[in-house]
């Protein structure tokens, strides 16, 4: 095993490299730019592709391209340009083609800045592109997370045939921390493995023609696809529900966050436990789908639930619906970049806790 | 019996649905034709457009794949960069190659992308029922410019193979036409040359095929063809912009 100090941006990377990354297509923007300055160098020098787009449509539309030949492809933004890519997004879930999307997040609407931030959170788990579709989004809060995630989103993306989010932010993409490297064996799939995919595009040698569309024309043909990506949606929910606890079972007041946010919260609940409130943390770390039972579980008449976020409250109602009126359902947040510190979130939960 | 045609093995035999007179279905059969006389059938992977072509995967007898609008040369750049050694080629409208999806052509010509681009010219926007193209010509009457295109309000029609010849990366640019069997003749050999470069490994080239669109032009097929000849061409002359040797 093997211990080495990392930026959360650069962990990213060897994550998704150490997975078998074929192909990074991007485009700069701050805060994640170490991603493709640092994929450039390594997937060069490992033989895999890399290319700088020409702006964000066109990388999310290369990584569509590499991706229809069963290629491990992924591509990196942060908030404005992942708007930019929600296009390509939707129609990579409409052609049902596994990827890796990753977005460490600034502060927005508009251009806003370049301060870590969570306002994306609507974005990423409500869909964002058009039409009806859902991806799976997982929250990194430690740089290991950055790493881990991205090794593993690949294997998700390929499992349900659907693009993988991850939902990062600036702090997480800019900090250092150590990191387990995971020496894996795996080798980046080649040309031949992909002519093995039942549905990859690679020339029709010796199989009828495939192809990939998400125009579906005929009387209740779309309809159709959609109550099949609807199953594959239900199986996701019942498989992939990831989460953290702590001190959860005796709390009175259960706090709720993810990310970065999250590590924050953990401090505060842990102090108010030694000043004797007893608070516990739900850390969701798939956030699509969003581990609403085990908060449906814990919702109980005389507890309360503090959601903290940085943003206006968007996690929140996801939690308020898990809770369904059982309790009260608490919010504190930042927006703008603003990062919510251990004060402030003590300070709230002995607010809440007379 | 001795059999001296037959339908190209590259092209399926669903029957097509563009209307009556539209050029689309010589091109697609120029294009099969090409691909089964390379012999590159069985490794060719086509990205079809939005707009009239978006069946192509119904027609064409290879892999084929979608892309949103204006965007087939970005996903044939993440095709042909991981599968360097297929044959990729995009076809495409004027609304998707000249006005939604300029940035991605123009880069991906500069790039030097070894693809081949099929782009189809008939002034007009087809699918959507006949609206100002940006190779719509000046003084052409569409459901967006009823008095005909204005210099002053809309520019002039934009010219992509002049455009794309001050490209570095572009190797192969040549406009053609499908409106008589000497220009189709003609059209055929500039396709099999945009083909035969990827094959050698030339980048980028680019075939724009000026076709008819009878419905649209509120003409029937034959005046159509004749428009080409008299109208049509005195803005888009044919010729080859480009030819890197």
């Amino acid at each position: 095993m093997n211990k080495i100090l990392l930026k959360g941006n650069i962990a990213l990377c060897e994550g998704a490299i150490a997975a078998g990354c074929q192909a990074y297509f991007g485009y700069p923007i701050t805060p994640q730019n170490e991603v493709p300055a640092h994929m450039s160098k390594r997937m060069t020098e490992l033989g895999r592709v890399f290319l700088q787009a020409e702006s964000e449509l066109a990388a999310i539309n290369m990584v569509l391209g590499a991706a229809g030949t069963g290629a491990l492809a992924m591509t990196s933004s942060s908030s404005p340009g992942i708007s930019l890519k929600q296009e390509g997004i939707s129609y990579l879930v409409g052609c049902e083609l596994p990827a890796l999307i990753v977005n460490v997040q600034r502060g927005g609407p508009g251009l806003g800045n370049i301060a870590g931030s969570q306002g994306d959170y609507f974005q990423s788990t409500k869909g964002g592109g058009h039409g009806d579709y859902r991806m799976l989004v997982l929250a990194p809060s430690t740089v290991q997370e950055m790493y881990d995630f991205a090794n593993m989103s690949f294997g998700l993306a390929f499992k349900y045939r659907n693009p993988v989010l991850i939902l990062a932010d600036g702090v997480v993409g800019q900090m250092m921390e150590p990191v387990t490297i995971v020496t894996s064996d795996q080798k980046p799939v080649t040309s031949k493995d992909q002519q093995q995919i039942a549905w990859a595009l690679t020339g029709a040698k010796g199989r009828p023609p495939r192809f990939h569309r998400s125009l579906l024309m005929d009387d209740g043909a779309l309809e159709k696809l959609n109550w099949k990506l609807n199953e594959k949606y239900n199986s996701i929910k019942k498989n992939e529900v990831r989460y953290e606890s702590e001190n959860i079972e005796d709390a009175d007041i259960i706090l709720v966050a993810f990310g970065i946010a999250a590590r924050v919260a953990k401090v505060a609940a842990r102090k108010a436990r030694e000043q004797g409130i007893k608070a516990g943390l739900i850390r969701p770390i798939t956030l699509w789908p969003f581990p609403e039972k085990v908060i449906a579980d814990n919702a109980k008449p005389g507890r309360k639930f503090l959601v903290v976020e940085m943003n206006l409250g968007q996690m929140v109602e996801d939690v308020r619906l898990a809770v369904n009126g059982k309790c009260p359902v608490e919010f504190l947040g930042r927006p703008g970049g603003g990062l919510v510190n251990e004060q402030e979130v003590l300070q709230e939960i002995k607010t809440i806790a007379k | 019996m001795k059999s001296i045609l037959s339908r190209p093995l590259s092209l399926k035999s669903n029957e097509h649905l563009y209307c009556p007179g539209c050029g689309h279905g010589i091109i697609h059969r120029l294009v099969a034709e090409v691909i089964d006389e390379l012999g590159v059938r069985e490794k060719t992977i086509g990205i079809a457009p939005v707009g009239c072509a978006v069946f192509a995967y119904d027609y064409f007898n290879v892999d084929v794949t979608e892309a949103p609008h204006g965007r087939p040369p970005a996903v044939a750049t993440g095709i042909k960069r991981v599968l360097p050694d297929r044959v990729v080629f995009t076809y495409q409208g004027d609304g998707d190659l000249a006005a939604i999806g300029t940035a991605e052509t123009v880069h991906a010509a500069n790039r030097g992308e070894n693809i081949t681009v099929i782009f189809v010219n008939n002034a007009i926007y087809g699918m959507t029922g006949g609206q100002m193209a940006p190779t719509t010509l000046l003084g052409q009457k569409t459901a967006t410019t009823p008095a005909g295109r204005d210099l002053k309000r809309d520019g002039p029609p934009l010219k992509v193979c002049e455009l794309l010849s001050q490209t570095q990366g572009a190797a192969y640019l040549e406009r053609v036409a499908v409106n008589n069997p000497k220009n189709i003749i003609k059209a055929k050999k500039a396709i099999k040359k945009a083909f035969q470069n990827q094959i050698n490994n030339k980048g980028f080239s680019l075939v724009e095929v000026l076709s008819m669109c009878p419905v649209n032009w509120a003409m029937t097929p034959n005046e159509s063809i004749k428009w080409i000849d008299e109208v049509f061409l005195k803005t888009f002359p044919l010729g080859i912009y480009k030819d890197k040797q």
